[in-house]
């Protein structure tokens, strides 16, 4: 039997789709393991497991999670704060969020380099207190959750203002103090969107290139991020190298978003079962 | 009605304008110039003025685009395929690889005069008014307490030389001592608090963000920041020793036999070297070649004992594999327990 949806052409559809996704995605992509394919097994290995590429791996997943982990508790408060309260210049502050989306990510990265170098506005008042924010990895997670704030602002917000305020009501009449009102309506409600914020905040943090390699000072071992060790590959010319690195970083990465999917995935069914 | 009526404008208007496009190729030729970060302001000056040396010759009127970015990066481009006729880099390295992908002769830097490199440079010193820390040479950057800013050589073409320059003075200094090279290195980027990835990132730390007490610097890129960047707060060191750097030229082989623009493209290299082209870059603080030219700049550039890449490292091929490759000593001074 086949099924009647309202709007014909699922064919037609999937088979954009495929092409869309191929044409820009796999295709290229797959290039990459092509071109890694020219190295034998042990050349792979030696270079993607050399000390200073597992530095940067370090580096690089670990200042992308701590960006993510920060934007998805403050996404959400920007969220919350931006759907429940209305505020003169709140479109203003609405605009602001998604900043970091359209600028150059360069603009970026030269601005945070000049409030948090030592010589900046808070940079200097972090120096004054023995903290170092710029030319470390602090300065690397600080570049991250600048450009990830978007991506969980707007990913809560649609949600909140759907959540109904007589939910809320409703918990409180019942005897809900606020923690639990926050813990067990809001917080449910929310989380799916915020894991999909914080995945997707993750996954731009890790291919940033443009902003990371002027706050970080690009010292070896210590603040270079795996792009940058891809980029100083291509200045060899060594494409073979380059891509190596860029396949274990698209594995990982896939690997890595593939398992919020997942975990998104049983959050919603457990939510339907409930 | 009226979206009929655009729509026939819009028609006509198209029409109007493709033959028009397409009907002057005759007289009209492009060229582009794939180049490096800090020419841009020097070839802006020089196309327009070869575009009227050879409208004068031939009649015809040529416009030449250009494309600036790193220099590594830039023949990265040009192997991938973007269509350059002439390309004007940092470091021949970058020409050899556009060479060995087949697109350039093999011969190229036999093909003009000087190396194929109309204009050089050395390596000097930026440091803050008055030289505070008294920096005087090459020496002076080891010493504990003093912060040196240069880019990162993986990365950028323009460090590549800063590393050889220290590498080689001590080579002069020490009779060819290796050991003494290196150690002397090791030493200098001990000093480094921050490798930027391009030599402009360097300049902006040093002179933005106020870090370091000296930046390692071409001398056009220097000179630029002494006297138009920041007017005043920085003066130039220039070390008793340094490297002649050349910056070279070649015509894309590849690229102007399918262009057909093989005759312009050849021109405009040789009008680097014309007293014009000459006096064009040495006003964008590039030494230049002409002794007759040198000498109207004699104020601009100060007497520095040069030594050449060929001469103490034996060419860009090698030196790029022993220093800058992975594994190479740059990424021993960085190996953990060096």
């Amino acid at each position: 039997m086949k099924k009647h949806s309202v709007l014909p052409g699922f064919g037609l559809t999937m088979g954009f789709t495929l092409l869309y996704l191929g044409l820009l995605v796999l295709i290229p992509l797959s290039m990459a393991f092509l071109k890694a394919s020219s190295l034998s097994w042990d050349q792979f290995w030696h270079i993607v497991t050399a000390p200073r590429v597992l530095a940067s791996y370090r580096l690089s997943f670990g200042a992308s999670f701590a960006a993510a982990l920060i934007n998805a508790g403050f996404g959400l408060l920007v969220a919350w704060v931006l759907v429940r309260y209305s505020f003169p210049g709140r479109a203003i502050v609405d605009g602001l969020v998604d900043l970091p989306f359209a600028l150059p990510t360069a603009v970026g990265g030269l601005a945070l380099t000049a409030t948090y170098a030592p010589t900046g506005w808070i940079g200097a008042k972090l120096a004054a207190v023995g903290i170092k924010a710029a030319y470390s990895p602090l300065g690397v997670v600080i570049a991250l959750t600048f450009i990830g704030l978007p991506f969980v602002v707007r990913t809560v917000q649609p949600v909140l203002v759907d959540l109904e305020r007589e939910v809320e009501e409703a918990a409180a009449t019942l005897g809900a103090n606020r923690l639990q009102t926050f813990r067990q309506i809001i917080l449910p409600a929310v989380f799916p969107s915020v894991l999909t914020g914080f995945a997707l905040a993750f996954a731009r943090a890790l291919g940033e290139y443009g902003s990371v390699v002027f706050i970080s000072g690009n010292m070896p071992m210590r603040t270079e991020i795996v792009p940058l060790l891809i980029m100083t590959k291509l200045d060899q010319f060594d494409y073979a190298g380059a891509t190596a690195i860029a396949v274990v970083m698209l594995v990982i990465s896939f690997g890595l978003l593939f398992a919020i999917n997942i975990l998104q995935w049983l959050n919603a069914r457990r939510l339907s079962a409930a | 009605m009226t979206y009929k009526k655009t729509l026939i404008a819009v028609f006509s208007i198209a029409l109007v304008l493709v033959p028009s496009l397409g009907g002057s190729a005759q007289t009209n030729v492009t060229l582009l110039n794939v180049s490096y970060d800090p020419t841009r302001e020097l070839y802006q000056e020089l196309n327009a003025a070869f575009a009227k040396a050879w409208k004068a010759k031939s009649g015809q009127t040529v416009t030449i685009n250009q494309s600036h970015g790193g220099s590594g990066k830039q023949a990265r481009a040009v192997i991938d395929g973007l269509e350059a006729d002439v390309v004007t880099l940092a470091l021949g390295y970058d020409v050899d690889a556009i060479q060995k992908a087949g697109l350039i002769a093999p011969n190229w830097q036999k093909r003009l005069p000087n190396n194929s490199s109309p204009y050089t440079s050395t390596i000097v010193f930026l440091v803050r008014k008055g030289n505070p820390k008294r920096i005087r040479d090459w020496d002076d950057l080891v010493k504990p307490g003093i912060s040196v800013i240069t880019p990162n050589p993986k990365t950028s073409g323009g460090a590549r030389w800063n590393h050889l320059a220290a590498w080689g003075y001590v080579l002069k200094r020490q009779n060819g001592d290796d050991a003494k090279a290196r150690d002397f290195v090791a030493r200098l980027f001990k000093n480094v608090p921050v490798l930027d990835s391009g030599a402009r990132g360097s300049t902006t730390t040093f002179v933005e963000r106020g870090i370091g007490d000296v930046l390692i610097a071409w001398e056009n890129e220097a000179i630029l920041a002494a006297r138009e960047l920041a007017k005043g707060d920085f003066e130039i060191v220039v070390p008793t020793v340094s490297i002649l750097a050349e910056p070279p030229v070649s015509v894309v082989d590849k690229v102007v036999d399918k262009h057909k623009t093989r005759t312009v493209a050849q021109a405009y290299l040789e009008f680097l070297y014309s007293d014009e082209g000459q006096r064009i870059a040495a006003k964008h603080y590039y030494r230049p070649r002409t002794p007759s030219v040198t000498a109207e700049f004699s104020q601009q550039f100060q007497q520095v004992q040069m030594f050449t890449i060929d001469e103490l490292f034996g060419g860009w091929q090698k030196a790029q594999a022993s220093h800058f490759n992975d594994g190479g000593i740059f990424d021993q001074i960085y190996q953990p327990g060096f």
